[in-house]
């Protein structure tokens, strides 16, 4: 089923991320029950509405949520094991995303100097915003 | 033997996949929305937090707005269960026979989880509560 032959990369890691797919996914399902869960327990359970209640779900990060009517934000989220649970989920969503980017682009695109191209710009897009997101991560 | 992938977008419609095909074109269009949405949200995120951009703030209104919102539940949650529906078909190949039934499942299990939320959001916009 590969398209593009000419810049088919080794089978082990088409295999990692294979299973990184499908576990990043499961694992990232359970991420957001588990922020929505604590979002209500440290005091969202009557102060959220239902746009807030995506939000702490997506992303705990005080930042994220700086308009909801929880008190204490920052006491509740800033700590570091928040911090860093914001840090893998961001790390786990986008090697999905651009995983899954990465895919569709050798799927419908067959000029193996493209491919190459924009498999670069991906990397450089990842390792931005991996930066970018982490900076706001550890700012907020 | 190759694959022949000059096939036209009405070829490609009118390919009988039915709904694992639907689902799985749904899959890849959601996936794409997502990655967008989130790219640009951390993006946006960064310029309004470090430099209060304005822009960045105009960006952020439309994506805090109802409408945006449940278009962006319905992506995430989609790719969530179709996603969850795949990885386990692929954990336990045995459902593989029973893929029609897995995505009746899949929607009846959708519907409730995506309408209640998008409802109460709806009704709470639209009477101001």
């Amino acid at each position: 089923m590969r398209s593009s032959p000419s810049v088919r990369t080794r089978g082990a890691f088409e295999y990692g991320m294979w299973w990184f797919t499908r576990l990043s996914g499961l694992a990232l399902i359970l991420f957001g029950a588990v922020s929505m869960g604590a979002a209500f327990v440290l005091g969202g359970r009557t102060q959220l509405d239902m746009p807030a209640v995506f939000r702490w779900i997506f992303f705990p990060n005080p930042n994220h949520v700086i308009n909801s009517d929880i008190p204490d934000i920052e006491q509740g989220w800033s700590s570091a094991f928040w911090q860093v649970y914001s840090m893998v989920m961001i790390f786990l969503a986008a090697g999905h995303g651009f995983n899954g980017l990465r895919m569709v682009i050798e799927d419908y695109i067959t000029r193996p100097l493209l491919v190459k191209i924009l498999r670069v710009t991906l990397l450089v897009l990842w390792l931005g915003g991996m930066v970018v997101a982490v900076f706001v991560i550890l700012a907020s | 033997m190759t694959l022949n992938r000059k096939v036209g977008v009405w070829a490609g419609l009118r390919y009988k996949g039915k709904l694992g095909m639907a689902n799985w074109i749904m899959h890849r269009i959601t996936g794409l929305g997502i990655v967008l949405f989130v790219g640009i949200h951390v993006l946006v995120g960064f310029l309004g937090q470090q430099f209060a951009d304005d822009t960045a703030f105009a960006i952020n209104a439309i994506y805090e707005s109802w409408g945006f919102q449940l278009f962006v539940y319905f992506s995430v949650l989609f790719h969530a269960f179709n996603g969850s529906r795949l990885a386990l078909m692929d954990i336990f190949p045995g459902l593989i026979r029973f893929q029609r039934e897995m995505i009746w499942l899949q929607w009846l299990i959708f519907i409730p989880v995506y309408g209640l939320p998008s409802f109460i959001m709806l009704q709470n916009t639209l009477t101001g509560a």
